[in-house]
């Protein structure tokens, strides 16, 4: 076993080797964002994420592929402790968000989920109208002015291209948007809460490729400000916006780099198999 | 034989049907053939006046209104232990809890019990208490009747909600209790269905109000004083010797059903109205 997760490590280990070890991606590690030492996962009796080590670059898009049920989202759910709502999930390991451990004793949950802002699979807007769907967020964790309020709403539902269309309907229900303008919504109200990051759960597989389109441009956007990671089961999308990919397979992380080494020079079998689809 | 087979099974259905179109429309025709006539002003806004049940003039407004005491009395009561019950076995107990399970097999057989059982049940309690036959009484036992019902429908609909809406509740870092908050309003529809089911039963029930409620010609002032209710107005009536009275308690009858159709159209109403509002 071998962890490189030491703050003096400043160079880039590529050397994407055997299952078991560690695996950093290219950053300096003064700026890492997200480091995962030792994960592991059990929901009941099966172990659904093995010995994970992995350090995730800041301000950019990590796309995590592999084949359904390898581990990608139960992955995602351990960075914002969504696993917590469920008793029969055991968690091993420790998970770095800015270098401080999110299942430590002392970590308020609400803090670390603030941090992160989630969008899934399928839209899910909040039974209320458009503009409380952004606002909620601000109000739940104490902005009271109305003012304030407004600017934040605003602010976000133009960043995501959405105040345009919806102008002047911003306080009827979010219900009616399509289901493109939904997902954009839920990017909007995600962001409103002010993460740091941003998770993807595969965050497009329900949309037209138009709102597609809009929404991988929108997370390019974003990755400036944004640390992103996306689980995803395009490998064609992980090509277009990826800086760098982890490939799972069965729990483990069989290999992780670059997009472009990843696609065009992959080391191991089971990456080539998988990219050449013999599985999938 | 295949076709003689589709043919007779074809015929049963449509006798089912028919049977019970027709069970129906005799239900509602004889209600109304006897009760419209005898369904005057005076029956919604008198009280029984003296040989009332003889034939003479007066109405069953003490009936209707100790009727309404009692439902909105024990809708409230039943309303606010049923929420809490069901946001906690559903989002609070774990999927697999043995605790929520328990709860859920309790419910089933509270469902099952019938109306007089709670009826001995709280005149059981009653007396022990030292309480006689009052409006408090008949809401607290009209309550435990039609609170099992509430909460198996209500917790039915919240089961059937998808996890997508609680899990995007606390990923943008809402408490439980801020999410539960929300997922409300969405179960808002469902929950009025099952207030739905609880005013149909717990109206239109005479057993449970029998021997808890009483009976009594006046309007109760006060939660101590015994109250009418439609159901045993109508069975009062409808052992009466002369016609007259008994034709009264069909237009009580109509009235009970006008009631509970009025209740439900405002509770679809409201229900409508406060979800289009901000939390």
């Amino acid at each position: 076993m071998i962890s490189t997760n030491q703050h003096t490590v400043s160079s880039y280990t590529n050397s994407f080797i055997g299952m078991d070890e560690a695996i950093t991606l290219k950053k300096l590690i003064a700026n890492q964002s997200i480091r995962i030492e030792n994960l592991d996962v059990f929901i009941e009796d099966q172990h659904i994420l093995k010995d994970v080590n992995l350090t995730i670059p800041e301000k950019s898009i990590t796309c995590i592929i592999g084949p359904s049920g390898c581990g990608k989202s139960t992955f995602l759910k351990t960075l914002n402790r969504m696993h917590d709502e469920s008793p029969e999930v055991k968690i091993s390991g420790k998970v770095f968000v800015d270098d401080e451990n999110i299942y430590g004793p002392h970590v308020n949950v609400i803090d670390t989920r603030k941090k992160m802002g989630l969008l899934a699979q399928r839209p899910c807007p909040l039974p209320m109208s458009i503009f409380d769907n952004v606002a909620y967020g601000p109000r739940i964790h104490g902005i009271k002015r109305r003012k304030a309020i407004n600017q934040t709403v605003i602010q976000y539902l133009q960043y995501v291209g959405l105040w345009d269309e919806v102008r002047d309907r911003v306080r009827k229900s979010a219900t009616r948007l399509s289901i493109g303008q939904q997902q954009r919504l839920c990017l909007a109200r995600g962001l409103a809460i002010e993460p740091e990051y941003i998770l993807g759960d595969e965050a497009t597989s329900a949309l037209d490729p138009l709102s597609t389109k809009k929404i991988e441009e929108l997370f390019v956007k974003l990755k400036e400000k944004y640390t992103i990671i996306l689980v995803t089961h395009t490998l064609r999308q992980a090509k277009r916006i990826a800086d760098h990919i982890i490939f799972m397979y069965l729990g483990k992380i069989i290999e992780a780099g670059p997009t472009e080494e990843f696609f065009n020079n992959p080391k191991k079998q089971l990456t080539r198999d998988y990219l050449s689809g013999s599985f999938s | 034989m295949k076709h003689l087979e589709e043919k007779i099974f074809k015929v049963i259905m449509i006798c089912a049907a028919m049977i019970i179109l027709g069970v129906l429309m005799y239900i509602i025709g004889t209600v109304f053939y006897r009760g419209l006539p005898a369904l005057t002003l005076d029956m919604v806004t008198k009280l029984p006046g003296g040989g009332f049940y003889l034939g003479k003039e007066g109405g069953v407004l003490n009936a209707i209104v100790g009727s309404l005491y009692i439902i909105l009395g024990s809708l409230t009561i039943s309303i606010l232990i049923s929420v809490p019950l069901v946001m906690y076995i559903n989002f609070y107990l774990p999927a697999k809890s043995i605790f929520s399970s328990m709860i859920r097999f309790s419910l089933d057989i509270l469902f099952g019990i019938p109306s007089i059982v709670y009826g001995a049940f709280g005149f059981a309690l009653m007396i022990y208490l030292g309480i006689r036959a009052s409006l408090i009484g008949g809401i607290l036992t009209v309550a435990m009747l039609i609170m099992p019902i509430m909460m198996r429908s209500f917790d039915e609909i919240t089961r059937l909600l998808s996890r997508d809406l609680p899990d995007a509740l606390l990923s943008l870092g809402a408490t439980k209790y801020e999410m539960v908050k929300v997922i409300l309003r969405q179960l808002m529809p469902g929950l009025v269905t099952a207030i739905l089911l609880a005013i149909g039963r717990g109206i239109g029930d005479a057993a449970t109000v029998l021997f808890t409620a009483g009976y009594t010609d006046n309007i109760p002032t006060s939660l101590n004083q015994p109250a009418a209710t439609l159901p045993l107005s109508i069975f009062f009536q409808l052992g009466s010797p002369v016609e007259e009275v008994q034709n009264r308690a069909y237009a009580s009858a109509i009235i009970l059903t006008v009631i509970i159709l009025i209740l439900s159209f405002s509770a679809r109403y409201f229900s409508s109205k406060f979800s289009k509002n901000k939390i």
